[in-house]
């Protein structure tokens, strides 16, 4: 990865010392990584090692017990995840959290929240800014519906699509927020080789294309190597490797206590 | 054949985001609006107005509003005939404390009073979901039968307690007829109507079904659960408090508490059910249904020739009712709505059938 100086900006996040207990569970101890803008960062680590609580504390579901997050240049203890929503932090879920009853159109559009502003007079006659925002959006909507290539199913209620394509229009609803920070909560998992090769290629092209930073969890070694300019590892709710897939590679700790069990 | 989108490409963003994008639901919904305006004042006679149509029109603004909330939000209420309550007493409040107010206004201020009772009740939605909100908005029930039957100033001292009051007169126009008063509730319903499309097709109506579908995901996108929740117990007991005023004014003319009693919110309830959730048209069908089944029931014996007497029909339709819940709860969540739109998806195919 030569060119990452030329690609990566300023930190965007930066997550200091951070822990977490439930009860007697420790989550997270004492975990500490930096995000710079436009970077893939991967999370990796055992089932329970506390990489979807980590995401959790970055986007205000969970506050930590102690440590402290800064996004763009901002230190805070705790916020609420429509603030953080508000700050251009979008995110998809381990399991899929999709609006089962809304069709694949209506779950992107909700994405956009935050852009709209419609009063509540208006929306209720469906005139003025109501209308013309609901097609103004539904053009980027359809930008988004077109880029993920799920034209033919936009109408469908996303209860009914088989797992695969959720997870797609997940991405799609948290991409319609135009995050600067996306946080992807293994988008790959369960998914086959075909479906995870078009993920990655979505991810990158969002990298790529809109400059997002992203920061995604990912069992698949070679979907995390080839996708992230730079890898965590956690065991236990410790962080135990931080560095470039290469590095993560040659680190003996990690592989002792997770790559050399899986490869 | 009749009912098909082939062909109706559409070539604009705008023209697909229309209320009724197909052509076909253009035509029958000015079909529907022909016959309620037009066919039906013509047809029906005094007695099928005032035991059928009006209550029924009541009844399925009411379940509209209900279905806001419980269909579209999520957000179980047992308080309907409260919400009705309060838009009947404060509409009539309104009227006989402010002079010469319009009634119209009187009808609408008892909506606003439902909002603001419906917002304070809506509260607990926060913490609470469920089985539990249900208990609580039970609560506001027992409490609204007890504050109009108890504290006099409400009924203005009337000695029984029942009020009674003036056919409704706006400029000068007395709508005393059956007909006139038909024709005034369904006004309101398709206005009501048309307000319910809107805003379950925009951003608030997004906001609800996101909440009731997946609250923890609805946050991270930037909805505020308490913006959603609130907005759809306000938008619901205004819907549900100006029926509340009309089913008092226009159609009981005369009332005493019990007319709002839980009875009235588990009605109200069972359409929305029947009549499917989170769908407009599910609480008109709903209503519709739920109004006309014990008419029905009654009329049975006597078509059949059969013997039967009045308290054997009213448990035979407690039965039916139990009945047809479990089923719709059980087989068909989606209500008398969700065959309407199979049968409308069989005809769009018809005569092919695949
Ligand atoms: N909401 C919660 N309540 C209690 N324990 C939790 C909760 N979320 C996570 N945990 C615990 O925290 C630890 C880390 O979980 P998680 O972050 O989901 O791990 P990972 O995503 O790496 O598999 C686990 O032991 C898990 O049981
Ligand atoms: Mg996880």
């Amino acid at each position: 990865m030569n060119d990452n100086d030329r690609k990566l900006g300023p930190t965007l996040l930066k997550a200091d010392n951070i822990s977490l207990a439930f009860g007697g569970v420790k989550a997270l101890t004492d975990i500490s990584f930096e995000v710079k803008e436009r970077e893939v960062l991967a999370i990796i680590g055992p089932n329970g090692a506390g990489k979807s609580s980590m995401l959790n504390v970055i986007n205000g579901v969970y506050h930590p017990n102690a440590g402290s997050v800064t996004y763009k240049g901002t230190v805070r203890q705790q916020m609420k995840p429509h603030e953080a929503a508000k700050q251009g932090i979008a995110r998809t879920f381990q399991n899929i959290a999709l609006f089962k009853g809304m069709s694949v159109l209506d779950n992107i559009m909700t994405g956009r929240t935050l852009k709209m502003s419609a009063g509540f007079l208006a929306q209720c006659l469906y005139v003025g800014r109501a209308r013309n925002e609901e097609i103004e959006h539904r053009k980027k909507v359809e930008e988004i519906i077109d880029f993920l290539q799920i034209q033919s199913i936009r109408k469908t209620p996303v209860g009914r699509l088989p797992y695969g394509l959720q997870k797609r229009v997940e991405l799609g609803r948290a991409l319609a927020a135009e995050p600067t920070l996306l946080l992807l909560d293994e988008p790959m998992a369960g998914m086959n080789i075909e479906e995870k090769e078009d993920m990655s290629r979505f991810i990158l092209d969002v990298n790529d294309e809109f400059g997002t930073t992203i920061v995604l969890i990912e069992h698949d070694m070679g979907v995390v190597m080839d996708l992230s300019d730079r890898i965590v590892v956690l065991d236990y709710g410790k962080k135990i490797g931080d560095g470039t897939p290469a590095e993560i590679r040659n680190n003996k700790e990690v592989i002792d206590a997770y790559l050399g069990v899986s490869d | 054949m009749f009912y098909r989108e082939a062909g109706q490409f559409k070539t604009s963003y705008k023209a697909d985001q229309a209320v009724f994008p197909i052509f076909q639901d253009k035509v029958f919904v000015a079909i529907w609006l022909l016959i309620g305006f037009v066919v039906i004042p013509m047809l029906a006679n005094e007695y099928v107005f005032r035991a059928i149509f009006i209550p029924v029109i009541i009844m399925a603004l009411a379940a509209i509003g209900l279905n806001l909330l419980v269909g579209y939000c999520g957000q179980v209420s047992l308080g309907s005939g409260a919400f009705m309550a309060v838009g009947a007493y404060a509409a009539y409040n309104f009227m006989i404390r402010i002079p010469d107010l319009n009634p119209l206004i009187c009808f609408l201020l008892g909506g606003l009073s439902a909002t603001v009772v419906g917002v304070i009740f809506g509260i607990p939605s926060l913490r609470i979901k469920g089985f539990y909100l249900a208990v609580a908005t039970l609560a506001l029930q027992f409490f609204t039968d007890w504050t109009f039957s108890r504290i006099d100033w409400f009924t203005n001292y009337t000695p029984s307690g029942s009020i009674a009051v003036q056919p409704v007169a706006v400029w000068g126009f007395v709508f005393d007829s059956p007909i006139r008063k038909y024709l005034l509730c369904l006004t309101v319903l398709v206005i009501f109507t048309i307000i319910a499309k809107n805003l379950v097709r925009g951003r608030i109506g997004r906001a609800w079904m996101a909440t009731r579908d997946m609250d923890v995901a609805a946050e991270i996108i930037g909805i505020r659960p308490i913006f959603a929740k609130l907005s759809a117990f306000a938008v619901s007991s205004f819907f549900i408090g100006v029926a509340g005023a009309l089913w008092a004014f226009v159609h009981l003319g005369s009332w005493e508490p019990l007319a709002f009693d839980i009875n009235l919110s588990f009605s109200i309830l069972f359409m929305v059910i029947i009549g499917g959730l989170g769908s407009i048209v599910g609480g008109m069908l709903g209503a519709a249904f739920i109004t006309l089944l014990p008419l029905f029931l009654n009329q049975l014996p006597i078509w059949l020739g059969i013997n039967m007497s009045t308290a054997m029909v009213s448990h035979l339709e407690y039965m039916i009712f139990g009945a047809l819940i479990i089923f719709f709860l059980a087989v068909e969540p989606l209500g008398l709505a969700r065959i309407w739109q199979i049968t409308k998806e069989k005809l769009r195919l018809w005569p092919f059938p695949h």
